[in-house]
């Protein structure tokens, strides 16, 4: 990886949005600036010490929230929490009188996990703090995108050379979104697979591969990235049922036997035996565990260069 | 009541202008002097004859014209009066130059009865604006059973319409067309299939799927109307298709009006300016967010030939207020629909007679008689003896929109900081001239 990039400097980016203005710069600076967290060494760059970062979520969450909430404290940042189910938000109060009540709390920093499509945005235009997409419907989640594009970082020597499979739902997963923009903007090349209830109109447009066999999509690409079967998409008449889209889409210990250099990539939650089968999941090409610990150096780096000194 | 910027003036002479005759399709230098609120004379100068106790307005430089009409506004009383007033509604007509609009039954409680209509017509009665409520189709707008169209008809409402929803279920519909035959009015409906988009906020494309937004086809409206040209076709009525935006819709209609089929359609002044690439320019701003969606540059290049061509017949806005704190959200959680009357005639000039899709008499035919001749009401001519009913305005003044131009009571429009081109100056209607920048903003 090379270090030769000042560490020190901040991106010039106000927000983490999406990633549709970054360019393979700015990620550079990220994935270096996360390394550097990841391995202890001093990256220069100002501590949170005694300042407010504040997660919004409005939106269940595990992984994502505990994996900000880590890095901030390792900032030494101050956290304050709101939880949809724990706030006035259930009383009816507004999403813009919920981000300023916490602005005049002094939060600086604003992680934002919501249902509506835009609604980090919005926070964004509505106060004064900087803002962190953690995920708005099915438009964008940049640091998942970030911590998988590490991943790939830390176990390939050149992300430009891959070739990234997007197996699943694409129509509702801002983790497809959000990773076909990382990923071209680096210079992979991405397919994504999936029936065709499940993509989204004019595809193509950005700038991916598209195929509705797996196969194909298997024998074109060097890592695998499955996407979490929603299971209420089958109510909604998207998929027959989850055997068939199992025996149609899902990754198994055959495929991993029949590509023998190929690689298994899942934002997580999984569903064992829907998208994934469960020996894939554990086995030594998953690297399933390794993009969750890799959210914690990522999202320190985001918090660090963007913090306004 | 009579609005306040409204003057009395049942004598006076409009000297200096052209006058554009949309059913003659003339334009001639002339003065109109206006006796007791009616037509006197039309003829060159005749400054000298008219006694000089007849106020004069100076039209120089400007056209004079029937007063337009926007068959699809929103003014949202009764029950939504934080959003739109019917004094505020008719206020933003009058500045925008239209003497008469029609406004849809979308109201708490709708108006789906004799009294209801009887009640927006009266709030109405004495202003420069005349309004003229569509009924509801179904009791309650509930898309289940007809409401008393007949009644309805005879209290002045000029067409039925659940707008704001479509009139989903095709056996209703099939009977509200065969009943209004017999009152001889048209049924307009909107036009989508709601099952074909579900959770949809912007058009399906290549934008919404960037956007991650969930889409609403552009076959969710062609289906619908092909439904009700099949209907329209079986039953004799009349169909009238509310705020067409799709190219396939165009040619939808086309093919049913060279069938001999009773089927209008109207387009919306912000369907001919902006596509679905505004929602993104714009930062997903709310104020690009309505039913049907700004669709794709293909779609506005057919909406603009079906007005060149005829297919599409009138011009309208589908004014839709709603208060700030409401758009204030997240883009899905937006309600639907924008500001129309007041950017209207400026959004004509600037993409239709600038750019020279259609010539200045089609877009006035488009604003006066086309949704007279659809709505069954009489037309205002220049005939002597008629009543005055009259727009003032020119094609070509440039003018940068602002929010000190909005009349309405809010203010959700994309086009604040946006320049126009052409201005109306005044309207002339019910004995009153109204200067159109004297329309107060509150």
């Amino acid at each position: 990886m090379p270090a030769s990039h000042s560490r020190s400097a901040s991106l010039s980016h106000a927000h983490l949005l999406d990633l549709t203005a970054y360019t393979a710069t700015d990620l550079r600076r990220i994935l270096d600036t996360a390394h550097a967290f990841h391995d202890g060494v001093d990256t220069e760059l100002p501590s949170l010490h005694d300042r407010t970062v504040a997660t919004l979520f409005f939106e269940p969450s595990t992984r994502t929230k505990t994996s900000f909430q880590q890095a901030a404290q390792q900032l030494e940042a101050r956290v304050i929490g709101v939880d949809a189910s724990g706030s006035s938000v259930v009383k009816g109060e507004s999403l813009k009188d919920t981000a300023q009540t916490l602005q005049a709390l002094n939060a600086e920093i604003f992680v934002v996990r919501h249902a509506a499509a835009s609604a980090a945005h919005f926070v964004a235009q509505h106060t004064d703090a900087t803002v962190i997409n953690a995920g708005d419907g099915a438009r964008a989640h940049p640091t998942q995108a970030l911590l998988d594009l590490y991943t790939l970082d830390a176990h390939y020597p050149a992300v430009r050379d891959l070739h990234v499979a997007i197996v699943g739902d694409i129509t509702h997963s801002r983790v497809a979104r959000s990773n076909i923009r990382a990923l071209r903007t680096m210079g992979a090349e991405v397919t994504v697979c999936g029936p065709p209830t499940l993509l989204p109109a004019d595809l193509a447009a950005m700038d991916v591969h598209v195929t509705h066999t797996l196969r194909d999509a298997l024998d074109a690409c060097d890592v695998a990235m499955l996407l979490r079967l929603q299971l209420e998409r089958q109510r909604t008449g998207l998929f027959p049922s989850l055997p068939e889209y199992h025996a149609q889409f899902g990754v198994t210990a055959a495929h991993l036997q029949a590509y023998p250099d190929l690689r298994i990539m899942h934002p997580g939650p999984v569903n064992r035996g829907v998208e994934i089968e469960a020996a894939v999941v554990d086995h030594e090409r998953s690297m399933i565990l390794d993009q969750v610990a890799h959210g914690v150096p990522v999202r320190m780096a985001v918090m660090a260069l963007l913090a306004r000194s | 009541m009579p609005a306040d910027y409204a003057e009395s003036r049942p004598n006076v002479l409009l000297h200096g202008g052209t006058v554009i005759d949309p059913y003659a399709e003339t334009a001639t230098r002339a003065d109109v002097l206006i006796r007791n609120g009616h037509i006197d004379t039309v003829a060159a100068d005749l400054d000298a004859d008219v006694s000089d106790a007849v106020p004069r307005i100076d039209c120089s430089g400007q056209h004079i014209s029937p007063g337009w009409m926007d068959m699809h506004v929103h003014l949202r009383e009764p029950g939504f009066e934080h959003k739109e007033t019917i004094a505020s509604g008719t206020r933003a007509a009058a500045f925008g130059g239209f003497t008469e609009v029609a406004c849809m039954p979308n109201t708490n409680p709708p108006l789906d009865t004799r009294a209801s209509v009887g009640f927006v017509k009266h709030r109405a009665e004495e202003g420069p604006v005349a309004v003229h409520p569509i009924g509801c189709v179904s009791k309650e707008r509930a898309g289940k059973t007809l409401a008393e169209m007949a009644s309805m008809a005879e209290e002045g409402a000029v067409a039925f319409s659940d707008d704001g929803a479509p009139v989903h279920n095709a056996g209703l519909m099939r009977r509200a067309l065969e009943y209004s035959t017999m009152l001889d009015v048209p049924i307009i409906n909107h036009m989508e299939e709601p099952s074909l988009n579900p959770d949809g906020h912007m058009h399906e494309g290549a934008v919404a799927t960037r956007l991650g937004m969930p889409g609403i086809p552009a076959c969710s409206e062609d289906v619908m109307i092909a439904r009700d040209i099949e209907l329209a076709r079986l039953t004799g009525g009349h169909v009238h298709v509310a705020h067409i935006a799709t190219a396939r819709g165009v040619e939808l209609v086309r093919r049913a009006k060279s069938d001999g089929i009773e089927v209008t359609a109207e387009v919306c002044t912000h369907h001919l300016a902006l596509t679905d690439d505004a929602v993104e320019a714009s930062g997903l701003s709310t104020h690009t967010k309505m039913h049907p969606p700004l669709r794709s540059a293909a779609d506005v290049s057919a909406l603009k030939a079906g007005l060149a061509d005829g297919t599409i017949d009138a011009i309208c806005t589908d004014h839709a207020p709603h208060a700030p704190h409401e758009k204030d959200v997240p883009f899905p959680e937006a309600p639907n629909g924008i500001l129309g009357l007041e950017t209207a005639w400026g959004l004509v000039g600037r993409h239709l007679l600038a750019p020279g899709v259609c010539s200045l008499m089609q877009a006035v035919q488009a604003l006066t008689v086309a949704p007279r001749r659809i709505l069954r009401l009489p037309a205002p001519t220049f005939e002597p003896g008629a009543p005055a009913n009259l727009t003032v305005f020119d094609p070509d003044t440039r003018w940068t929109f602002t929010e000190g131009h909005i009349r309405s009571k809010s203010q959700n429009t994309p086009f604040v900081d946006t320049e126009l081109v052409g201005k109306a100056h005044g309207i002339y209607r019910n004995g009153q001239w109204v200067a159109c920048d004297a329309v107060p903003a509150r």
